[in-house]
């Protein structure tokens, strides 16, 4: 028997090679339809989320990064099927979402999600045990037996129940409801939580209490987390894993640390580097991308990145990049990192547009 | 030394459209030379916004109180009848703010909003306004200008949207422009394209930039001087890098210990600042910051508000305990 080849890619593989899947999500499509005309007929489609595969391991968070319109978001709904999806499927423990072993009712008490905005994600007429309580009584609990279970996660959560329990969202700050949320989604004793944005409204001084409690709240209920922020310092922070998305497409996914050091894709390499420095004396020189994000109702041919990116061939224009894996737990959609893309070969053809300048 | 071109002195802003009187600021007192880009950093209610609303006057008059002074350029703000106030506005200080969406009118293309703004500053046939805005559009960098002169607001994308924005408030060739969060609804490749573009005019215009911001990294990138407000009051101010290197205030201390930064143990915990910051109609007696402050004695609870400190390297800090932050190294002013 010959050693294992790590270097080897194998599409096969988990990605995490010590973790295994607990909810693996396979070629997941979402178009939004533009009406209009006489007939109001779909004219034009938002592609929002484009033929996206990805696995959460048990026990990891996930992080996932990406600019408005990329698709984040709607991926979070997806997941939760808060929105029906046009293609792919879901494989939750092993059983598909909505077949008979896993009803989509009992995915959705495994798999639980919290919002950006702490005050509309809350009922304003239920106190606040109340609306921690509600989604337990749905499932089944005795309310006597919800409400003890809401009291002991109002503690964990640092919110003192004799002083909180009977309040209104409204009497509560940002943070506090927050903290409200995090309760409620942990009632149902999920495995998974969804965090979409969850402390991107706070205050940072606020921001980083909440982040320690999701630390601490991972850590004793066994969670695993996916993670979406726009906020890349602290993706980096809480997870495992990244993902990163462009126009409703996965460009480069891998371990956290690996990504932030040493990011493949040309489009995370420019997202990084546009974090503002903290440096006062090395501030930023030049932006590293020009122009905006293009618009996901039009995205551009071949590889989405094309229109913006520094190292572009012709080819890449045509031929859209797959996913593939460039060393052991790193994926990255970029033809110039697959030696046999043709990437390589193009540039060869075809002289390269800075030589022609020069 | 000269006079500084814009002089806060003593600014209170109390609000009394509620049924409790709010003070949102209370007692602030700025600087700021010409040419020189000042960023008012702190967390949401802190009185930033208000501050700079003040500068402009934009601040409900008949629902609010104001105290203290403010000097711009010579004109004594507090004291501007309504014609000499419309003519202030835009032509001697200009603002943009957060949501271009909202601060553009959707009926008319830019180009009319720009050489409306300047037609009605100045005696300029409409021709020549109409040259001035694709000026302005080339200065602020927005691709095909003259085509994008004649876009409506909800045709651009949201980065172009706040260059045209920032065209706009250029209009009228203003000396201070007020700058509101205008890159926290931008992504992040195209927030650092504005934030450079606002270092850009300040240092080819000669603007003098006052920076309200959340985010203390856009404040590095744009600001040579940052002010902490917390509560309505400042209570730390100093040059940028004097700040990031040696904050002094234990307010300012949390606030950057508490960021999640790069290098930081996969699993460790935040540093973070216990509590939240406190009800504007109900502060505490002393320093507002005192009840989540890791340093607050006795004497921080009791009577009035610190008084600012000055420190080494024209550095001031609103606390009582302030020689117990100082750097533990020889803490020399940065040159």
């Amino acid at each position: 028997m010959s050693p294992p080849d790590t270097s080897r890619a194998d599409s096969a593989r988990p990605l995490n090679g010590a973790g295994e899947a607990l909810l693996t999500v396979r070629g997941l499509k979402k178009y939004f339809p533009i009406r209009g005309g006489i007939l109001n007929r779909a004219v034009k489609r938002v592609h929002a989320v484009d033929d996206v595969d990805l696995e959460v391991m048990r026990g990891e968070t996930l992080g996932v990064v990406g600019e408005s319109g990329c698709g984040k978001s709607t991926t979070a709904r997806l997941l939760m099927e808060l929105i029906e999806p046009d293609e792919g499927e879901l494989i939750f423990d092993g059983c598909k979402v909505g077949s008979r072993e896993l009803p989509l009712k009992e995915y959705r008490r495994q798999v639980q999600m919290v919002f950006q905005d702490s005050y509309s994600s809350l009922n304003p007429r239920l106190t606040i045990e109340d609306s921690i309580a509600f989604g337990a009584q749905v499932h089944g609990t005795p309310k006597r037996e919800a409400l003890a279970r809401t009291h002991d996660l109002l503690a964990r959560v640092g919110l003192d129940p004799a002083r909180f329990a009977g309040r209104y969202p409204h009497e509560l700050s940002g943070g506090q409801r927050q903290r409200v949320n995090i309760a409620r989604a942990l009632a149902l004793r999920p495995r998974v939580i969804i965090l979409d944005e969850a402390v991107s409204a706070l205050d940072k001084s606020v921001e980083a209490q909440v982040l320690n409690l999701l630390t601490d709240l991972k850590a004793e209920f066994g969670l695993t987390y996916v993670f979406i922020s726009h906020d890349l310092n602290v993706v980096r922070f809480v997870s495992d894993r990244v993902l990163v998305m462009y126009l409703g497409k996965v460009v480069e996914l891998g371990e956290a640390e690996r990504v932030y050091t040493h990011p493949q894709h040309p489009y995370t390499a420019a997202l990084l580097s546009s974090m503002p420095s903290m440096d006062p004396d090395h501030r930023t020189e030049e932006p590293p991308l020009a122009g905006d994000p293009p618009n996901p109702i039009d995205p551009p041919t071949g590889c989405r990145f094309h229109t913006r990116c520094p190292s572009i061939r012709p080819f890449c224009a045509t031929r859209e990049p797959p996913l593939a894996d460039v060393e052991r737990d790193h994926a990255v959609a970029c033809h110039a990192r697959v030696p046999a893309s043709g990437y390589h070969d193009d540039a060869a053809a075809v002289p390269d547009p800075e030589k022609i300048t020069a | 030394m000269t006079d500084p071109y814009v002089r806060i002195r003593d600014l209170g802003v109390t609000f009394t459209g509620g049924a409790k009187p709010v003070r949102a600021v209370g007692g602030v007192s700025l600087d700021i030379r010409e040419g020189e880009a000042v960023a008012l950093i702190g967390e949401s209610g802190s009185g930033k916004s208000v501050t700079m609303r003040a500068i402009m006057r934009l601040n409900p008059e008949k629902r609010s109180r104001i105290e203290g002074s403010i000097h711009v350029g010579g004109h004594d703000v507090m004291k501007l009848g309504a014609r000499r106030l419309a003519r202030f506005r835009g032509a001697e200080v200009a603002m943009i703010f957060q949501e271009p969406l909202l601060a553009l009118d959707p009926v008319y293309t830019l180009g009319a909003q720009i050489t409306e703004s300047i037609r009605r500053h100045e005696p300029v046939s409409r021709a020549e306004a109409r040259a001035r805005a694709l000026q302005l559009f080339e200065r602020v960098r927005i691709p095909s200008p003259e085509r994008r002169l004649d876009s409506y607001p909800h045709e651009m994308s949201g980065g172009m949207r706040q260059r045209a924005m920032i065209a706009l408030a250029l209009a009228c060739r203003p000396k201070l422009l007020l700058a509101d969060e205008p890159t926290t609804a931008l992504d992040a490749t195209v927030q650092i394209q504005v934030l450079l573009l606002l270092r850009e005019l300040q240092r080819d215009l000669g603007l003098s930039i006052i920076f309200v911001t959340h985010d203390i990294g856009a404040a590095v990138e744009v600001a040579d001087r940052i002010a902490v407000m917390y509560a309505g009051r400042i209570v730390e101010e100093a040059s940028a890098r004097d700040l990031m290197r040696a904050p002094r205030h234990p307010y300012t201390i949390g606030l950057l210990k508490s960021r999640a930064h790069g290098a930081m143990v996969k699993g460790a915990r935040l540093d973070t600042i216990p509590g939240a910051p406190p009800d504007l109609a109900n502060l505490p007696a002393g320093c507002a910051f005192a009840p989540r402050c890791f340093l607050a004695a006795d004497s921080c609870r009791r009577d009035d508000p610190p008084p600012l400190v000055a420190l080494d390297g024209g550095r001031t800090a609103r606390c009582l305990r302030v020689e117990h932050t100082h750097p533990d190294a020889i803490g020399t002013p940065a040159h």
